[in-house]
Order: C-alpha cells, then structure tokens, then sequence
C-alpha cells in the first residue's frame, strides 16, 4: 500500500527527476542548436590559443547581389535587430543591412548603455519595457554574453517640481507592473553612499525616482551579436557601402519621390540594388535617407557627447541621473566612470567634444560627488542623435509605399533596440502596424497627437 | 565650441546666445489648415550642409538675428552686419569658426 508520504516523496522525485533530464536535454539542444551561433567557451578561447588557431569571421562578406527582397540603411542596432528578427520570427532571410562606414560606428557603438523602462508615458512604459524582457534573456538567444547588467538605475530631484514628476512617473510606472518608486535622501544615500545628499549643497538632494530593473549592458557584444544571428540565418552585412539614392516610382515630388510612390531599390557607391522595401534605421542621419525618399521628419540632429575617466576601485553601485544638473554617471565593470549629459544646444552633423561639455560636466558632477576631483578623464567623444519634438521615436510606414522608417531615437535609442527589431520585423513580414509601435507612427505630427515623453527622456536616456 | 557671428556683438561663444533653431516664414496661422500649420510647428529640413537658422544673444544685445551656417564643418558662410537683423549674405565674408577637419574616432566604452 503506498502512503501518502511515499506518494508525495515518490512524486516529488519524480518531478525532480524529469526537471534533471529537461535541464540536461535543453542544455544539449543549446549546445548543438543548429539554429543559433555557436557558443564562445573558455575551453574554447584555451583550446585555440593552444594551438594558435585562428577565429573564424563573426560574419561573412559576400558580394553585393542586385536584389534582396528587404534592404535596411544603417548598421546599428536598429537595423540589425530588424534583419534578426525578420530572419528569426518570420523566415524573411533575403535581407541585406548597409552601413556606409562599419556596423556600430553610429550612435549603436558611441551610447553610455543605459537600458530602463522607467518612463513616462504608458505607450513608451509598455514599449521599453518589452525591450528590457528582450534584453533579459538576449545572451542565450545569441549564444553570446551581452553583460546585462542589473544594477538599478536613480533618477535625482532637486527641486520639488522635478519630485512631483517623480511621483507622477512612479504611479504611471506601477499600474503597469513596472518595479519604480520615490525614495528619499537616506535612502538615496543607502544606494550610492559617495553622493553629497547633505541640505549644503547649491541644489540639495531631495529624493530620486528608483527603478531597481534599469543597468546597464555591454552595446558593441549586442551590435555583434544580432549582426553574427542574423549571418548565421542567412542575411548580409555590407560595410562600406554607402546609400545615395532610393530610387521611387509615383510619388507627387520631383523624380516621382514623394506621398503616394513606390520604392524600388537604392542607389549605393557599390552599384543600384532593387528592393521592394527599404528601412531608415539610420538615427542621427536619418533625415538625409528620408529625404532621398521624399518625405518629411519631424527631426533636429544633435551631437551628444559623453567621457570616461580613469578605472578605479568598483564604488558606484548603481546608474546615477540628475536631470536638473544636466549629468549622468554609472561605473563599468571596468572600474571606470562613464559620463553624459543633455545634447549640445545647436544643430549639426560634427561630431567634434567640447571644452564647454567637459567643463561643465566636471563641475556638475562634483558637486554630487565632492570626492572625485582628482580622478582624470580619459576620453570624451560625440555621437549623432535624431532629436524629435516629442522626445518619442518615428517609427513604421511613411507616405512612400515600402519605404519604412525607425528613426527619431534621440539620445535614449539603445534600449530600444531589441523591441524596434522585434516590431519592425512584424511590420514588414505582416505589412500592417503591430500595436505596440502604433502611437509612435510618422503621421501622428499631422493628426497633433504627440507623445510627450519630454519629462523622462531629456537627461536620463 | 563654436564662435557664431552677433550682428551686435561681433563673434560670441554659442554657449553666449541661444540656437532658437531653423528659420521658417510662419503661415498666417488665420489661412492655414490645423495640418499645415504642425507641419510648420513641427517638420524639419534638418539639412546636411547650408542652414538658414534664427540665434537669440542672450547675453550681450538681446536681439534675434538669422544666419547661414554649414551643418557639417560648422561654418558660418554669412557675416550678418551690424543692424542688418535678417543677415544679408555677403559673399565675400567667409566666416571660419571650427577647422575643417571632422574626425572623431573616440568610439565607445
Ligand atoms: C553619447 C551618447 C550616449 C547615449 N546614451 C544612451 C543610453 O545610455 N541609453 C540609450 O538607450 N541610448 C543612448 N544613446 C542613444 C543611442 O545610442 C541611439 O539612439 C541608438 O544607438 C541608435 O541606434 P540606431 O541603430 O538607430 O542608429 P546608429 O547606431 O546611429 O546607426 C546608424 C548607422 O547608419 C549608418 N548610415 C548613415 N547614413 C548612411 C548611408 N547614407 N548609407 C548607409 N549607412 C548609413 C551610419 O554609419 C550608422 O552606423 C546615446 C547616444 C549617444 C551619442
Ligand atoms: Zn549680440
């Protein structure tokens, strides 16, 4: 006769038993998963420098054919993520990415990796926050470690105003289930003991919006690895190989551009290739490909800069953000403090660093944290962001039958990545606007329907 | 940063005025239709290259002036002149505020 306890031994082992043999199972299925890069290894890096092997090219390069059925301008991480997840989700392989210098060289390879969803308004809360449940699981779906790192992330208020948007985020952040709340100085200081949260100071800390799931993540190992899943399911990178035309039949401009054409292929300083669609993912540039289409963008290019001192001792845990004395700061894995600001104030395509930045990022950041002025910047340097007037991206279908754009990421693109591929993909594959990225379409600037994103998006990227 | 030319002040450091951004002519806001006027609110030509633009000196003459500047190498390629508000291009005035030289490899951490 079995016992109750024999029973629910018995069982448990069971259970026990099978969770082993899945864990086993799906752990051989990872290794030899034909769909999915191979694993880099410490056994492997041992075992080739060993014997002096040589590593094989992440990705292929191939010669340029004269049609693909998608064409996507811009190696970033917009336009990679894209072509992964075409060739992922929907089969969609034919697909090549163009990048007129190398794949990252963009925003995707200059950005201070923060990742959060902590946003204000519920249509960009939902949106990013998809993208940090991407992000969660991204090492094992590119075989490859992206260092995700969730360190939390503390948005500082100095004024009471900026405490009353804290809060109003806070609650828009709960009722949608994402981790965010006010926490006062002590607290603050509890977190990130080196800030000065003592009333002296010329903007005394009065509380931060707290959102323990924001970090940060290595972007160049998320730039190579969509860009080596989306080889290894076929699709082709080309560097080096500029757009200077898309070609489009019908549209009322000039040479048929414009509302109401019909894209055909691009024009590129390696020969015309014809598509049927093309993708702008192409950020800081993004109004000189949708020009070459015809249609109209509701965006400013500013250069962002950001700088990087010395590596010392790990002693900042988490991402800092202080909106009204223009600086952030989080500390690598590294040991180095990475900084950023707000965008420099006027327009332009030169990616030159400033004095002014450095000075007054110098100045701002000791006064949050007094104890670092003898530590040395090592580098600074800029990047181009697409600055919209919503501070929210343009994403979807344009006036131009298959000419689509995923633009207007502004400073706070990066981690929005793997959702604008993920939703690009199904845009292209279903040719209908998947929910997520409707508020986000170019036509809202014409119906005055913006998503003012503003309050949560112009310091804290 | 950038040196940009006051018809007032003379070259004054950007971080001195205020880039008020692209200067369009405003549609009589009584005529046009609620699209054409977001377009003007809100569509921009964003050029790679020549910029017709509005600055306010914010701290020297308080005054507006509109100037022509190259996007790409940050060059003023108009010299607006004293009391010359809407800055007449003067085509012998070639204004050099940054040199030309545009790299900037410092990639990423
Ligand atoms: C200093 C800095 C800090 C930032 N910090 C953050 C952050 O902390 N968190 C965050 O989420 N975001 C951040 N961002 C923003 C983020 O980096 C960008 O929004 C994002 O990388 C945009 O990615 P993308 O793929 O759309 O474009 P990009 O990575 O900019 O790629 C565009 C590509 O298009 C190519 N291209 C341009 N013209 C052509 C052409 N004619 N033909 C072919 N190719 C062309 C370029 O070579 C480039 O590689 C930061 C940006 C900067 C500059
Ligand atoms: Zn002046």
């Amino acid at each position: 006769m079995t016992t109750f306890r024999n029973l629910v031994s018995s069982s448990s082992l069971n259970s026990v038993r099978d969770s082993g043999s899945k864990t086993i199972e799906s752990m051989k299925k990872l290794k030899s998963d034909p769909s999915k890069p191979p694993r880099y290894s410490a056994a492997g890096l041992f075992v080739k420098g060993a014997k002096g092997d040589t590593w094989p090219r992440v990705w292929r390069e191939v010669d340029l054919k004269k049609s693909y059925d998608v064409v996507i301008v811009g190696g970033g991480v917009h336009g990679l993520a894209t072509a992964y997840y075409l060739a992922t989700n929907h089969g969609i392989t034919n697909v090549a990415v163009l990048d007129k210098a190398y794949l990252g060289s963009g925003g995707s390879g200059r950005n201070t990796a923060i990742v959060r969803s902590n946003y204000l308004t519920p249509e960009g809360v939902a949106f990013y926050d998809r993208s940090l449940t991407l992000y969660n699981t991204m090492s094992t779906d590119l075989n490859l470690n992206v260092m995700f790192s969730e360190r939390g992330h503390m948005t500082l208020a100095h004024t009471d105003s900026a405490l009353r948007t804290m809060r109003w985020r806070a609650e828009v952040n709960k009722l949608q289930n994402i981790n965010s709340s006010v926490i006062d100085p002590q607290e603050v200081k509890k977190l990130a003991p080196s800030l000065d949260v003592s009333p002296n100071t010329r903007y005394p800390i009065q509380g931060a919006l707290y959102h323990p799931p924001g970090g940060t993540i290595r972007h160049d190992a998320v730039v190579w690895g969509y860009a080596r899943g989306a080889d290894h399911r076929g699709v082709e990178m080309h560097q080096q190989t500029e757009v200077l035309d898309i070609m489009v039949e019908g549209g009322d401009g000039p040479d048929g551009k414009g509302r109401g054409g019909r894209v055909t292929g691009v024009r590129t300083n390696r020969g015309d290739i014809s598509a049927p669609i093309v993708v702008n993912c192409t950020a800081g540039w993004a109004t000189l490909i949708s020009d070459m289409a015809g249609v109209k963008l509701p965006i400013n290019t500013h250069p962002l800069q950001a700088a990087v001192t010395e590596p010392v001792k790990v002693f900042l845990p988490t991402v800092v953000v202080s909106g009204s004395l223009h600086v952030y700061v989080s500390q690598t894995d590294r040991g180095e403090l990475v900084f950023g600001a707000s965008v420099d104030p006027f327009a332009t395509y030169s990616m030159k660093g400033s004095l002014e930045f450095t000075e007054e990022l110098a100045g701002h950041v000791l006064e949050l944290m007094p104890n670092i002025g003898r530590m040395r910047l090592l580098r600074q340097w800029a990047g181009l962001c697409d600055m919209t007037p919503d501070y929210s991206p343009v994403m979807g279908f344009t006036p131009v039958d298959g000419f689509l754009c995923d633009v207007g990421w502004g400073t706070y693109g990066f981690k929005a990545g793997p959702v604008s591929g993920e939703q690009m993909a199904e845009a292209i594959a279903t040719q209908s606007v998947p929910k997520l990225i409707e508020p986000f379409k170019l036509s809202r600037f014409e119906d005055g329907n913006l998503v003012g994103e503003k309050g949560a998006a112009a310091v804290g990227h | 940063m950038m040196l940009v030319p006051c018809p007032n002040c003379g070259p004054r450091n950007a971080s001195d005025l205020r880039y008020v951004g692209e200067s369009h002519s405003r549609p009589n806001p009584n005529e046009v239709t609620p699209q054409e006027w977001r377009t003007y609110l809100y569509m921009q030509d964003n050029p790679a290259g020549l910029l017709k633009e509005t600055w306010y000196c914010r701290s020297g003459c308080r005054q507006y002036f509109t100037a022509l500047r190259n996007t790409s190498t940050n060059e003023f390629t108009n010299h607006p002149l004293p009391g010359n508000k809407t800055g007449a291009v003067d085509p012998s005035f070639h204004y050099v505020s940054e040199s030309k030289s545009d790299t900037n490899d410092g990639a990423s951490s």
